[in-house]
């Protein structure tokens, strides 16, 4: 099927290439980092995980949200979704990819990786995440690939691969918890000390991991004429709403926690985000913006008049997207970390070199996934001028 | 004839089986009898169940008398001074305010509040760290000590997440430049990997206390929790101690006398 992926306008090609060198821009970036060593990030003895870590989580969340298109198409044969299935699950397989490599680039040693699989360490959340992660590529790339093959050959998927299917539903919930695990389980760590961190992680990934893959759904439209279908949009439109009224609501109960019962540790974190400690004060404006955003989301997504409305759909979903990975992406290991264990304040902000990398595994990841949906359209495209013959 | 060789055959075959399985049993029993170090102890190391430190900050009150003991520690286990936020420290000197934040008490005696603490990695009997490190890079010792293999360390840095007393350094970048004058008993380490304090297990090894507690001049006390004889014992007996964050469980192995 892969043959799907070399046949391409010269648009596909030109953005194919444009993708390649930036990774290789990039790349060249990642060589001199692994010459000079972490130090030339913006993180510190205070703040040890940064820009890359807080990636790795976002992006887990974006892989693990392909299961809010699988989970009604397979469990409630919601076949609306029928289209955009094989999308979630190919977005997971390019979602994953980038947390491992966001991983690769965060280690000191990397080339040292592989004792992790070396010395198994059950104990340690990160071994499990490890597991997680790889299983969760595995599923994916079997199951998707599997199906689109059966769909490319007019039958039905072989009745093993439902159990496939099925496993990927759970384990896409298990991927987003343990990553939820590596934080909070940490003590000495106020802001990631919290029970519902897991139920935060999921809520805001089931919101903006299909925000994005419908805003790639609808790019697929203009430039590939794939049409999800009115019916599929509204849909997943209104899971992201509720995804999105959950995950803050859940972010208000840990500020309600933090405040009422006024304890310092619980109220140092949110307290330094969104007004500044020890006149620190970076984090404030971003915290604000995400704030106001996550309203507006909401706003213009629960009214069913403005979210069924194609042309304002794609501005929700965008800010939406912006909103959670401020909170996610950086106010979470930010706020976590810059309240050092000392109840000092230690800023941090990423290097230019920090976020060329970042975006470089970034490119990885949009080539890939490109590629991926460049065959699911392509034996679509196939299907349907076989049917119109 | 047939059935005498089949016969033949059988023994011949069970026999064999026999002598493998036997000598796989002798592999295994000289394995386990291998396990453990593989440096013999040497007579005059210095041994205990639970190794524990009492720092007496009524003599260490301020940063200068507790300098002395940082340039004791850094200089014999060639821990680099690198002069950003990318620092690596296994001891060093701190206010009361921040060595103990939830402990934070209003309108302190000034002498307590304008007290030096030493802080350094508590060598926890619940450690953090060694819960989380995916490698077992850092591990635990039958003697309490929380040790670092820095061969095995990848450079994650969950460890430095896992602590809550900051013990921790990770070294961004190679830190021989940093490293004035260099201890040939000591191995330096290489950029990416974590480090911190180990009690001096090396130096225990070889019969000699912490580098700390000899340039102390008797202000820090080191020795075994569990023995009720012994010199940390006795002052925690006949003295008012505290330890750092009691209350998440980790059970810190150093105390403070105030």
């Amino acid at each position: 099927m892969l043959e799907k992926a070399l046949q391409g306008n010269s648009r596909y090609w030109g953005w194919l290439g444009f993708l390649v060198l930036v990774i290789a821009v990039c790349g060249g970036f990642w060589t001199f980092q692994l010459q000079k060593g972490l130090t030339i990030t913006g993180m510190s003895r205070d703040v040890s995980w940064g820009f890359y870590i807080a990636q790795l989580t976002y992006l887990v969340g974006v892989a693990a949200s392909g299961v809010m298109v699988v989970l009604p198409y397979y469990f409630h044969h919601y076949q609306k979704f029928k289209k955009m299935v094989i999308l979630g699950e190919f977005m997971a397989i390019g979602a994953v990819l980038m947390c491992m490599l966001f991983v690769v680039v965060d280690l000191g040693q990397p080339q040292r990786m592989i004792n992790i699989i070396l010395h198994p360490t059950p104990n340690s959340i990160l071994f499990w995440d490890m597991l997680v992660l790889n299983g969760y590529l595995f599923l994916n790339l079997l199951v998707g690939w599997v199906t689109l093959q059966s769909e490319r050959m007019h039958v039905h998927p072989p009745k093993w691969i439902y159990f496939f299917v099925y496993l990927s539903i759970i384990w896409a919930f298990s991927i987003h918890t343990v990553t939820a695990f590596l934080y909070q389980g940490l003590p000495g760590r106020h802001y990631f000390l919290t029970a519902i961190m897991a139920a935060r992680f999921l809520s805001s990934a089931f919101c903006a991991g299909p925000a994005i893959l419908l805003l790639i759904a609808f790019a697929l439209k203009r430039v590939a004429g794939f049409d999800p279908g009115r019916e599929a949009i509204r849909s997943l439109a209104k899971i992201i709403t509720y995804a999105m009224c959950v995950n803050v609501f859940f972010f208000l109960l840990e500020v309600f926690t933090a405040f009422y019962s006024n304890i310092p540790g619980h109220m140092a974190p949110l307290k330094y985000l969104f007004v500044g400690m020890q006149g620190k004060t970076n984090m404030v404006p971003w915290m604000w913006t995400f704030a106001v955003l996550a309203i507006l989301s909401i706003i213009l997504l629960v009214p069913p008049k403005l979210r069924d409305n194609p042309k304002l759909l794609p501005w929700s979903l965008a800010i939406l997207i912006l909103a959670t990975w401020i909170d996610k992406g950086l106010g979470l290991l930010i706020g976590g970390f810059s309240v050092t264990p000392f109840e000092t304040i230690t800023e941090y902000v990423p290097t230019f070199p920090e976020l060329m990398i970042s975006l470089g595994v970034y490119a990885t990841g949009a080539l890939v996934i490109t590629i991926l949906f460049k065959v699911a359209v392509g034996i679509r495209r196939e299907n349907l001028d076989l049917k119109a013959e | 004839m047939n059935k005498s060789r089949r016969n033949f055959l059988k023994l011949a075959g069970g026999a064999a089986a026999g002598l493998c399985f036997g000598s796989a049993g002798v592999a295994l029993a000289s394995e386990g009898a291998h396990r453990g170090p593989y440096v013999e102890e040497s007579p005059k190391a210095f041994t205990a169940k639970r190794w524990a430190m009492v720092v007496d900050t009524r003599k260490l009150k301020t940063a200068e008398d507790i300098q002395p003991l940082v340039d004791a520690c850094h200089s014999v286990h060639n821990v680099p001074d690198i002069p950003t936020k990318q620092d690596i420290k296994w001891i060093w000197s701190d206010t009361y305010e921040h060595g103990f934040p939830t402990t934070e008490n209003n309108h302190l005696s000034e002498d307590v509040e304008h007290r030096a603490f030493a802080l350094l990695c508590n060598h926890c009997e619940n450690p953090p760290c060694v819960r989380v490190c995916p490698t077992q890079a850092t591990f635990q010792r039958p003697d309490g000590i929380v040790m670092m293999d820095f061969h095995r360390c990848i450079g994650c840095r969950y460890c430095m997440a896992g602590c809550p007393f900051g013990a921790r350094s990770f070294n961004f970048q190679d830190p021989r430049p940093f490293i004035k004058k260099e201890n040939p008993e000591f191995p330096t380490r290489m950029r990416g990997v974590v480090e911190k304090c180990t009690f001096c297990s090396e130096r225990l090894d070889n019969g000699q206390m912490p580098a700390c507690v000899e340039a102390s001049k008797g202000a820090v006390l080191f020795g075994d929790l569990t023995d009720k004889d012994s010199e940390v014992r006795k002052a925690l007996r006949e003295n008012f101690t505290i330890r750092r964050k009691p209350s998440l469980g980790t059970e810190p192995g150093v105390y403070y006398i105030i």
